[in-house]
């Protein structure tokens, strides 16, 4: 039996002198193109780009989609990566010709609308986040805390502290953060989270000296608690001559409650694509802005949005830039959906959803932590972490059978094996934009999976079964790279 | 009211009750009182779906539209409308990254397929899933070299790269104990007599790009030899679309490919979302940075794709990574897979063709009948500078009063471009009325 029609590539599907799209006639003489550029300069051999009819590639990727979850079908319990709704007027407002036209290049005079919008998105997010000014270009979160550390490094240049080299990094903190600190070049020091899974006071002492450049926290941190003693932490690490960066991935637990920048924090990235609803897209475009106190803003990467006698315009004036990050300005459709979002919200609406994503994390890790181990009971705030240890334990039951038995019940599984510090993490993270019936359904298929877990172990190991593939084999995939399909 | 917001105030209490807490408050009680913000944010509360959408159309509305012939990295190209509406199903852009491959093998198929035809544009072995843009691609992948060679600290480039890829490059490596070269220019181009002066056992790359800022074509014969002599790497950067006509990184004996997919189907929009390419041989897998997709088998062995190779990563190797990308322009390199599937092999090399011909009439025609010339006797694709008699910036507020956007002055790239250096850019959508009307609109600001 040939293969299904539904599972070929599309350049399975190529067949030689199909088209799928009319280019227009040329207007002008034509010359061979040899005559227009030498002919070392062309290309000589053929691609093995498809041919294909405008039918085919539609109904090739509609079916493609049909193959993929959304937010729009159901539930991300996604820890860490607030899996909110992507409202629709969102996407019409990015779609308007006036703004998708744009080039980044065109005389600033002529983009007066889409300049204004980007200097009031900065202005509304500094305001959720008690800082000064900063840059909407980082394209992504990792691209945000790489940017973060610039203004370290750039900061204690400035004042001649080049032995500042350190940055601490809670063992509790996402993976890309000693990463981006890394390939900033700076030394990473781990620092271990207390019994309770906070940073300690005791422990952050012990790293305080000249060499400190400073401290990444994530605020609630990645067990979704609060750290309780931030202030002080702050403080501590001032007198000790360092800054502080705050990762806003978990920034959805507190709008309108309270703010980085109130808490001591110098620096704050924030993912627009998590917190202020813009889609993730199947891994990206999203947004990693990045907000600073005034101290650091002669280093912002240039150029800035700014706005003088009722014009707006990017300034490249600034002597101690960080340099350029970004090719232009970011991934500008991303901010005109946050900005979006943050007028229809307003700030009596951002500073609910921070209240209902908190009421929504905390009814699930009640209802549930009599069924699965919660390493730290306590009240959580947007996300909360279980542990599937002695499930595993017990019945060999592990976070990926849990995760892949929520598959075959038609929800997304939490975030697995992510924060290091709990053995076989699920971490949960329900959002705001979820009912309580899109709650309870959850909790009633957890449920299940730990009555299964009890009672019929193997049946979750077979997980999933009714999914467009089923448990996939990784050591091939790693072991024999096939990355591309090539003609036979 | 909020739309987003799915809770009646009756279960609000009925879950507070669950939990066992009186108030909503009582679930911020571990936020200390000194830190806490008590005030309401300041700015508007939350606003109806119509006025929100009108404040938006008015903001859109103020960007000014004209007949462009920008480029320098972004550029005006047909976006067919089969593209569109597919990069427009909720089912890939409201999806996350496909780490559940169970219920992701549609963005993880696209990826595959995005994968492979940047394998074919380039002639190279392995590309990944995407990076950010063509500019910060440049530093993946010369941060890529360095990490690939043995005992090298330095990475050369040409003069001639986009003043924007440098900046970034500068920006990425300050602190890094890598040097950045620069190797000069003579007439537009790379002077490539030049590089050999340059080469020790610490080069670790050179980078180079064609088109280059100007626009023009520059001449590799021979570089990647000397270069591989040297246990040196090769990479060059390309306008994708110039790729269906003139000769491919791989063909030209490049390490590593790389450039920005924006001509394929994604809108200009002032400057982004666009999708950083990179593509390599196969040496070099085990060090490319970012996601990339394999092939492999389900339990009943049915083909299925996933995300590999993550011992590379981030976040398994926190701080010895060597990069810090943890996503990718997944959705826009999506859009660029169906875009490159739509106008299919014969189609790309026609349109590639189509905008050589109509830079090649353009600039023909304005150098015949003004006195601008262009400003090196070079090759070119779609793009070409000019020489002008004036200040460029002068030339385009003249010409924006007629309906143009007549280029990109070059020193609004860097400042030290001479004044009267300006990058024109004609695509397949310019037709020869509006080329024949710019050439009028140039005649009189010129005057």
């Amino acid at each position: 039996m040939s293969m299904d029609l539904k599972d070929k590539l599309i350049f399975e599907r190529s067949r030689t002198g199909r088209r799928g799209f009319r280019i227009p006639e040329a207007d002008i003489p034509q010359k061979k193109k040899e005559d227009l550029v030498d002919r070392r300069f062309l290309r000589g051999g053929e691609t093995a780009l498809p041919e294909v009819s405008e039918v085919d590639v539609i109904r090739h990727y509609t079916r493609l989609s049909q193959k993929n979850y959304c937010v729009d079908m159901g539930f991300y319990p996604l820890g860490s990566c607030t899996m909110k709704y992507n409202p629709k007027i969102n996407e019409a407002a990015a779609s308007l010709e006036g703004f998708a036209r744009l080039h980044p290049l065109q005389p600033q005079q002529t983009a007066q609308g889409i300049l204004e919008l980007m200097y009031e998105l900065t202005d509304k997010l500094c305001e959720v986040t008690g800082m000064d000014w900063g840059t909407l270009q980082p394209f992504a979160g990792a691209h945000g805390e790489f940017t973060g550390m610039k203004f370290f490094r750039s900061y204690f240049d400035k004042r001649g502290e080049n032995q500042r080299t350190k940055v601490l990094v809670p063992d509790s903190a996402h993976g890309t953060n000693p990463a981006s600190a890394h390939i900033a070049g700076f030394d990473v020091v781990e620092v271990k989270s207390d019994q309770n899974g906070l940073v300690s006071l005791d422990e952050l002492k012990q790293h305080l000296d000249e060499n400190l450049a400073g401290i990444m926290l994530t605020n609630p941190n990645t067990l979704g608690l609060f750290e309780k003693e931030i202030a002080e932490a702050a403080d501590l690490v001032h007198e000790a001559g360092g800054l502080l960066y705050y990762d806003g991935a978990n920034l959805n637990a507190i709008m309108g409650k309270c703010r980085p920048g109130d808490m001591g924090f110098d620096v704050v990235h924030l993912n627009l694509h998590k917190t202020f609803s813009t889609p993730h897209g199947g891994g990206g475009p999203g947004s990693g802005a990045v907000m600073v106190k005034s101290k650091l803003e002669p280093f912002l990467p240039a150029p800035t949005v700014r706005k003088k006698d009722g014009r707006y315009y990017l300034d490249c004036d600034i002597p101690d830039t960080m340099g350029r990050i970004s090719g232009f300005y970011g991934n500008v459709a991303v901010l005109v959906k946050a900005y979006t979002y943050i007028l229809t919200m307003g700030s009596d609406g951002l500073k609910k959803a921070s209240e209902l994503a908190v009421l929504n994390a905390n009814y699930i890790k009640e209802k549930l932590k009599h069924r699965y181990h919660l390493p730290y009971d306590k009240i959580c705030k947007h996300e909360f972490v279980f542990s599937a240890e002695d499930m595993k334990e017990k019945y060999d039951v592990s976070a990926t059978d849990v995760a892949k038995g929520l598959l075959e019940y038609g929800v997304h599984a939490p975030t697995i094996y992510f924060p290091l510090i709990v053995h076989e993490a699920m971490m949960i993270e329900p959002t705001e934009t979820e009912s309580k019936e899109s709650l309870d359904h959850f909790i009633e298929v957890m449920e299940g999976i730990a009555d299964l877990a009890e009672n019929n172990p193997e049946k979750l190991h077979e997980f999933p079964l009714s999914t467009p593939v089923r448990r996939v084999d990784q050591v091939l995939a790693a072991k024999k790279p096939v990355l591309r399909w090539k003609k036979e | 009211m909020f739309a987003y917001l799915p809770h009646t105030d009756s279960e609000i209490k009925e879950m507070l009750a669950d939990i066992g807490v009186a108030r909503i408050d009582d679930l911020f009680a571990d936020i200390p009182e000194k830190i806490r913000f008590k005030g309401q944010l300041d700015f508007e509360t939350g606003k109806s779906e119509l006025e929100v959408y009108r404040r938006l159309h008015s903001l859109a509305a103020r960007n000014k539209e004209a007949v462009s012939f920008l480029g320098a990295g972004s550029y005006d190209h047909i976006i067919p409308a089969a593209v569109t509406a597919l990069g427009g199903r909720t089912e890939f852009y409201t999806s996350y990254t496909p780490y559940q491959p169970e219920i992701s093998q549609g963005v993880l198929q696209a990826i595959f397929e995005f994968q492979t035809m940047m394998c074919e544009l380039t002639s190279l072995d392995v590309s990944n899933a995407s990076l950010y843009d063509g500019h910060t691609a440049a530093s993946e992948a010369c941060a890529l070299a360095v990490n690939s060679t043995r005992k090298t600290d330095t990475v050369l480039y040409s003069s001639t790269v986009h003043p924007y890829t440098k900046q970034v490059l500068r920006t990425y490596f300050n602190d890094l104990p890598v040097k950045l070269v620069e190797v000069p220019e003579k007439d537009g181009v790379l002077d490539t007599s030049a590089v050999k002066e340059f080469m020790n056992g610490q080069v670790a790359a050179l980078l180079v790009q064609s088109p280059n800022v100007y626009g023009f074509l520059e001449d590799y014969s021979g570089i990647a030899d000397m270069l591989h002599e040297n246990k040196s790497l090769f990479i060059i950067s390309s306008n994708p679309m110039s790729l269906g006509t003139l000769k491919s990184q791989g063909e030209w004996g490049a390490d590593i490919a790389i450039g920005d997919t924006q001509p394929f189907g994604l809108a200009t929009y002032y400057g982004g979302p666009s999708v950083g390419y990179i593509a390599a041989t196969e040496k070099l897998l085990r060090k490319m940075p970012g996601r990339i997709v394999g092939q492999t088998l389900d339990e009943d062995g049915k083909r299925a794709f996933v995300l590999t190779l993550q011992a590379r990563e981030q976040h398994i190797k926190r701080e010895r990574a060597t990069s810090n990308i943890c996503s990718n322009q997944a959705l826009a390199a999506l859009i660029s897979t169906v875009y490159l599937a739509t106008v299919g092999k014969e189609g790309l090399k026609e349109l590639s063709d189509l905008n050589m011909q109509k830079a090649h009439y353009l600039a023909g025609q304005l150098t015949a009948q003004l006195p601008v010339k262009l400003s090196a006797r070079q090759p070119f694709f779609n793009e070409f500078t000019l020489e002008l008699p004036c200040p460029a910036q002068e030339l385009v507020s003249k010409m924006e009063q007629d309906g143009f956007f007549a280029g990109v002055p070059l020193n609004m790239l860097h400042p030290d471009y001479p004044e009267n250096l300006l990058a024109v850019a004609v695509t397949e959508k310019r037709t020869r009325e509006e080329m024949d009307r710019y050439i009028v609109s140039m005649k009189g600001a010129l005057k």
